[in-house]
């Protein structure tokens, strides 16, 4: 009897998942068709999940996806922020939108086959992960980055993600291999156009190579029904710094899993976070960082201000092993919230293996402060303008670490769009 | 005859929350090209005549009026009765970290710009105003680009405020304890610098302790208020009254 049951619920489970992947299609590269067969087994994490704890995904899940690759010409250009830009529509990488010189980069669009021969590909994603084993059996193809060794590279890369239509799925894929000791700078932006109920389902792997810099900007813009879970696994070497900012400005449901392994010694990790909503946003932003081995540093800053019914969730795990010593990891969230029914749900999760370490952690909620408003509007700026100003202050750390100024830009023009600021 | 700037007729006032009664029947006329001060004891109501004229929320207006150049402003938010030409340098003045003193005086300035139908300010005319009008309280222009009063010392925290009624160029100043904390260089700089901004067209309330500000800031009329009203007006002499004596001899003539 009970045997039977087990089946039976294993079996309703899996149809959860087959079903949200009914309208898709597996190419019959191995590598996918693998990926496709590991999805029979798993399931979509509930509340019960502690990690998925605040975070539904039932809207989600319901939705009736399918792909769609989008032939039509597009204007992009107030979203195009850099010399060299790859455009992907709905997954599609649209090469006849695009323009980069492989100067600095060796650029390539691959299939699963080509890829699957990579060294690092795939190898440290979590293959329990749904959303990721979705993206391995239904990418079209990956965009390959590799910075040779010692290459600078001047003007940052830009991935202009789009979604485009009613209920599409995009399943991105990015990989990225920062060279021995070069430098670079990637940014991605995704954002919608005409597009409703649609889901971006991306993973970045990202390998860090020994005395390499890589930054990461990303913004995630795509319109108010839209929703985007991105992954990125990235492996650091020694010597090398790592830093990633992440700014979500809209979408449905933005779930953003940041798994970081520090695996050499004088590594530096920099995270950074600005969320800003107005209506029933709910963004996720789970972050984690492995230091496995001595002398590192890890800092991460997140601030959310969150007005409307939306919510936020902020997970911040450390994990610091067995012999690891001498570990400095800082990590920050700060919260305003702008209306009585916004939410936030703040969690820092310090494992601390070693006794060497310095952690420190810090979390705090408040509304904007009445006094400073009541000063500006004092001198004749509206009580609308007033809040606008304090709460670009409140994530005026988090813009700063863009260290990029045409990114900066941007993202003031997507406030003055999205939320409708001046500058 | 000069104009009336600034009428208000028998206020009161109430903190909203508990329902305690601060301003009870309180008058004041100011004129164009006056200078009025209000002085009296501690707790009196001074800065809270200030902040229910200036629209401060928290406040519940029980009975009378305020009306600015003959228009009502009680409906007003706090920035239109800034935009209507009103300016309150504050007792206390709020740090704000991480909002540039020069950014949010421009979104101020073209704030209220636009509000009276006037052309922006350029990038190129504001940093010369900038100068111009810091100089007057010999504020160190870097001061006036860092985050609003994050860090200054007392001093500098009221000349900030008068810088930025040098910017603002109100027509009604109402100056709360802006000489309080200050030494005699400052309080002279602070003093010279309202007699620069002050003319015909404008007026100034100062609400001070001491008579010592009153000796580089010639009143026309001088003030007491105690217990939520007017209860002697006088002329500059009655300040030096007031130093002398005290407030107790008001209440036993009252
Ligand atoms: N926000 C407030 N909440 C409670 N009491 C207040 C508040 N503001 C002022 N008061 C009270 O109102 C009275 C007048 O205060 P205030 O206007 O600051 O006096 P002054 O400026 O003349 O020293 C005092 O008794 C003070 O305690
Ligand atoms: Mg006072």
């Amino acid at each position: 009897m009970t045997h039977e049951l087990i089946i039976m619920s294993e079996t309703t489970t899996s149809n959860k998942v087959t079903n949200f992947i009914k309208n898709l299609d597996v190419s019959s590269a191995d590598f996918q068709q693998r990926a496709a067969e590991r999805l029979g087994e798993l399931d979509f994490p509930t509340t019960r999940d502690e990690y998925w704890k605040y975070t539904r995904l039932g809207k989600l899940t319901k939705l009736e996806l399918s792909k769609f690759a989008d032939p039509d010409k597009l204007n992009l250009t107030k979203h195009i922020i850099s010399n060299d830009y790859i455009v992907v529509v709905n997954g599609f990488v649209r090469e006849d939108l695009s323009q980069f010189s492989k100067l600095d980069f060796e650029i390539d669009f691959l299939g699963s086959d080509r890829m699957a021969k990579e060294h690092y590909f795939d190898k440290n994603l979590n293959k329990k992960d749904v959303f990721s084993s979705i993206n391995s059996a239904f990418f079209e193809k990956v965009i390959s980055i590799k910075v040779g060794a010692n290459k600078i590279n001047k003007g940052p890369l830009q991935i202009i993600y789009v979604s485009k239509g009613d209920q599409i799925i995009s399943n991105t894929r990015l990989y990225i291999e920062a060279g021995k000791s070069s430098q670079s700078e990637i940014i991605q932006t995704f954002i919608s156009k005409e597009s409703t109920d649609s889901f971006t389902n991306h993973v970045t792997e990202a390998y860090v190579s020994e005395n390499s810099h890589l930054k990461i900007n990303k913004a995630q813009l795509e319109e108010g029904s839209n929703s985007i879970i991105s992954t990125e696994q990235v492996h650091q070497e020694r010597n090398s710094v790592f830093k990633i900012n992440t700014i979500t400005l809209s979408g449905a449901l933005v779930r953003n899993n940041i798994n970081i392994s520090v695996t050499g010694e004088n590594c530096e990790t920099f995270m950074n976070g600005a969320v800003i909503t107005k209506d029933n946003e709910v963004v996720d932003n789970h972050t984690f960082v492995d230091h496995q081995v001595p002398n590192c540093m890890s800092d991460e800053n997140y601030k959310y201000v969150l007005g409307g019914k939306s919510t936020g969730v902020f997970n911040g795990r450390v994990v610091v092993q067995k012999d690891a010593q001498v570990i400095n990891a800082y990590q920050n969230n700060g919260n305003i919230l702008l209306s009585d029914y916004a939410k936030i749900n703040s969690k820092p999760e310090l494992e601390i293996y070693a006794d060497d370490v310095k952690c420190s952690h810090g979390s705090t909620t408040g509304q904007l402060d009445d006094e400073a408003i009541f000063y500006l509007q004092a001198r004749g700026i509206s009580k609308e303008n007033a809040k606008k100003l304090l709460v670009r202050a409140f994530i005026g750390e988090v813009i700063e670490s863009f260290e990029n100024e045409h990114f900066e830009n941007y993202i003031n023009e997507q406030l003055a769009e999205i939320h409708d600021w001046r500058n | 005859m000069s104009k009336t700037l600034l009428d208000i007729k028998n206020l009161h006032a109430e903190i909203e929350e508990e329902g305690k009664a601060i301003l009870k029947g309180l008058s004041l006329t100011v004129k164009a090209g006056e200078v009025h001060a209000i002085m009296g004891p501690n707790g009196a109501g001074k800065s809270t005549l200030a902040s229910v004229v200036s629209g401060k929320d928290g406040y519940e207006i029980t009975e009378g009026s305020i009306e600015m150049d003959g228009a009502d402003i009680l409906e007003l938010d706090p920035d239109e009765r800034a935009k209507e030409g009103l300016f309150l340098a504050f007792q206390y003045p709020v740090e704000i970290p991480g909002v540039s003193n020069i950014n949010f005086l421009r979104t101020a300035l073209n704030e209220i710009k636009e509000y009276r139908g006037e052309e922006q300010i350029s990038a190129k005319d504001f940093m010369a105003m900038v100068r111009e009008k810091s100089s007057i309280v010999e504020l160190d222009p870097k001061l006036a680009s860092r985050s609003v009063n994050e860090g200054f010392s007392g001093g500098e925290k009221k000349r900030n405020e008068i810088f930025q009624m040098a910017m603002l160029e109100p027509k009604v100043a109402i100056l709360d304890e802006t000489d309080s904390g200050l030494d005699i260089d400052a309080l002279r700089i602070v003093a010279a610098g309202v007699n620069k901004l002050k003319n015909e067209n404008n007026a100034v309330i100062l609400i001070t302790h001491y008579q010592r500000l009153l000796d580089y800031i010639v009143p026309d009329f001088v003030h007491v208020l105690a217990d939520g009203k007017i209860v002697k007006t006088g002329d500059k002499t009655l300040a030096l009254e007031l130093e002398e004596k005290g407030y107790d001899w008001l209440n036993a003539e009252a």
